[in-house]
């Protein structure tokens, strides 16, 4: 079941603000898998289980997906990008590190999601996530949301999520990105 | 003790508590009986295994033909929640609502954690637990007025009734029963995280028995008048017990494999009924206090004699006493009960809970009988009422109340 199309597609000022924010990103990669002749794609060796997504209103701008990645593979499978383009127009991969002032905040992973060989890599509140922002309709409880995964060597995986009414998760952005708010408020 | 079992790819974080051997512990208990039971718990060191004590890794199916926590033998503790849902959510809402609790409920029931579960590891003593979902008529309209049941709705008033809106009706009800207090409390909590978006509690009523393995399994509860509660009723393994309690061709389509709960929450009066001497207790009611066998027998399920005269020539069980006046002539006007004591707040009596098919044609008849006489109404008061449309179970991927939208 995708959204309901009734939601309202309301891009803000906050969303607006936030995607400045994180103006290094790159967009989701269209390219053809360059897959290598002769080893299976990462994508079809990772799976996801247990992926929600937690509940937002259009105007919050953001959200994040969680799940398990496991990688059954003989190789490090690597996440390089990931997109929700029913929902958002910008996702990011983020992970939540000591800052300078020693509060936890999150912020983009430019290394990407590795999953080790054989095991699981975890997204959870706290930890790596996929940062979905830009939120063009309300991600309602019970909803699904569909994710898109980007692999290292240019497969890529899809996934459907539950979006779950969820109080934490509210990691506080990196200092760089509140003064690029400030800075970009009013566009 | 322990042997983490493996589940499916990923290793599990439930497997710690699981252990072959208690598994098998348990088994051993049941097929011996209450006495082996006894002589375990007095000599340990003697029980072939002591981790045979362990219960907490139990487990009922949650999908199937019916909903569990209705013919699943009575667990210690229930929780029944009434939900009042939020005037904005339609038929989209009340779909999304049913899947994100049929998910949680598929989860917790067999100890695994829920979705964005913030306390996995208490998920992981299953301990039995059941989740039932139960819709009033706000929620089925909210899907489709034409699929209400003609019975689904507050049931007719009775004399005797003190009824309060704050322990009556509700749109939704969650039913959680488990033989573990804080397995109950996690999955209770987390059912109503997912249910906050969609409504409001309207109210919740705690209920308990005895504990797990304090008594042989299929022994008669006692209420807290110190009656044996319940000696009357019809068996999950007997024939009757389909055609009385799951809705069949009369009900409309979505219902079929479900059934009808009517919740009467029964305040008893005990300051009042400490007064009473112990015949005069037995004589209220027309059974023994020890075994619960009617005045004119010797064993709990012996028949009553209601024609049975004492010396004097009156009758042996009472014109008013509460068995005879609950009896019915009519074999289809029975019900199944699965009720559970409750003590909350200075104020202690039954939780009284049955299944039909029909409550007007099942329940009603017998209760206006009592209404109109049965001596217990000096100690006991009807305060609370509720009906809930329990939707048949679901199968692996679909979720309950699934039926409401495919009519």
């Amino acid at each position: 079941m995708t959204l309901a199309a009734r939601s309202l597609l309301i891009p803000t000022a906050v969303s607006a603000a936030l995607i400045l924010g994180a103006c290094a990103s790159t967009s989701p990669a269209e390219e053809d898998a360059a897959v290598q002749e002769g080893s299976a794609a990462q994508a079809d060796l990772v799976s996801v289980s247990d992926p929600w997504v937690k509940a937002a209103a259009a105007d919050d701008g953001m959200t994040a997906a969680f799940g398990i990645l496991t990688n059954e593979g003989e190789a490090e499978a690597l996440i390089v990008a990931a997109s929700a383009d029913d929902v958002s127009d910008m996702v990011e991969l983020h992970e939540v590190v000591s800052g300078d002032d020693g509060n936890m905040v999150m912020r983009e992973k430019d290394s990407g999601f590795p999953v080790p060989a054989g095991s699981e890599h975890e997204l959870s509140p706290g930890a790596d996530h996929i940062m979905i922002m830009g939120l063009t309709q309300d991600l309602e409880p019970g909803a699904e949301v569909t994710v898109t995964l980007e692999f290292e060597d240019g497969s890529t995986h899809e996934f459907t999520a539950p979006v779950k009414d969820f109080e934490g998760a509210n990691e506080n952005y990196d200092g760089d990105h509140g003064d690029s708010d400030d800075d970009h408020e009013g566009h | 003790m322990e042997h983490p079992t493996e589940e499916g790819a990923r290793p599990s974080r439930r497997s710690v508590l699981l252990g072959g051997a208690a598994a098998a512990g348990v088994g051993a208990v049941t097929l011996s009986g209450g006495d082996a039971l006894v002589r375990s718990l007095r000599s340990p060191a003697e029980s072939p295994s002591a981790a045979g004590q362990v219960h907490g890794e139990r487990t009922h199916p949650f999908h199937g033909a019916h909903q569990a926590g209705i013919a699943t033998p009575p667990q210690a503790h229930a929780r029944f929640v009434g939900v009042d849902l939020h005037e904005d959510v339609d038929a989209d809402g009340v779909r999304r609502l049913l899947t994100l609790l049929s998910d949680d409920a598929a989860r917790l029931t067999q100890g695994r954690s829920a979705l964005a579960d913030t306390e996995p590891e208490l998920a992981l003593s299953p301990a039995g637990l059941t989740v039932t979902l139960g819709f009033g008529p706000g929620l089925v309209e909210r899907v489709d007025p034409a699929l209400v049941p003609q019975w689904l709705g507050p049931l007719p008033e009775f004399d005797t009734d003190r009824l309060e809106d704050g322990w009556s009706h509700g749109d939704l009800l969650l039913q959680v029963c488990c033989d573990d207090p804080l397995t109950l409390s996690h999955a209770a909590r987390m059912l109503l995280k997912d249910t906050r978006a969609f409504g409001s509690v309207r109210w919740t009523q705690d209920g308990f028995r005895r504990s797990y393995g304090a008594e042989p399994e299929g022994t008669t509860m006692r209420n807290l008048f110190g009656q044996v509660d319940g000696t009357v009723n019809p068996e999950p393994e007997d024939e009757d017990f389909g055609p009385l309690v799951w809705c069949g061709e009369g009900a409309p389509a979505w219902l079929r494999g479900g059934t009808a709960l009517v919740l009467r929450r029964v305040s008893m009066d005990l300051s009042e009924w400490d007064r009473l001497d112990r015949p005069g207790r037995e004589d209220s009611v027309g059974r023994r206090l020890d075994n619960g066998a009617p005045l004119t027998g010797q064993a709990e399920h012996d028949d009553p004699d209601l024609d049975a005269l004492t010396p004097l020539g009156f009758p042996v069980i009472a014109e008013y006493a509460h068995i005879r006046r609950a009896r019915s002539e009519d074999p289809d006007e029975r019900i199944f009960r699965r009720g559970y004591n409750y003590e909350s707040g200075g104020d202690a009596g039954l939780l009284f809970v049955c299944h039909q098919q029909d409550p007007h044609r099942q329940f009603v008849p017998i209760q206006r009988r009592l209404d109109e006489l049965d001596l217990l109404n000096e100690w006991i008061t009807h305060i609370g009422s509720a009906v809930f449309a329990i939707p048949p179970g679901c199968s692996e991927g679909g979720f309950v109340g699934q039926t409401l939208f495919e009519a």
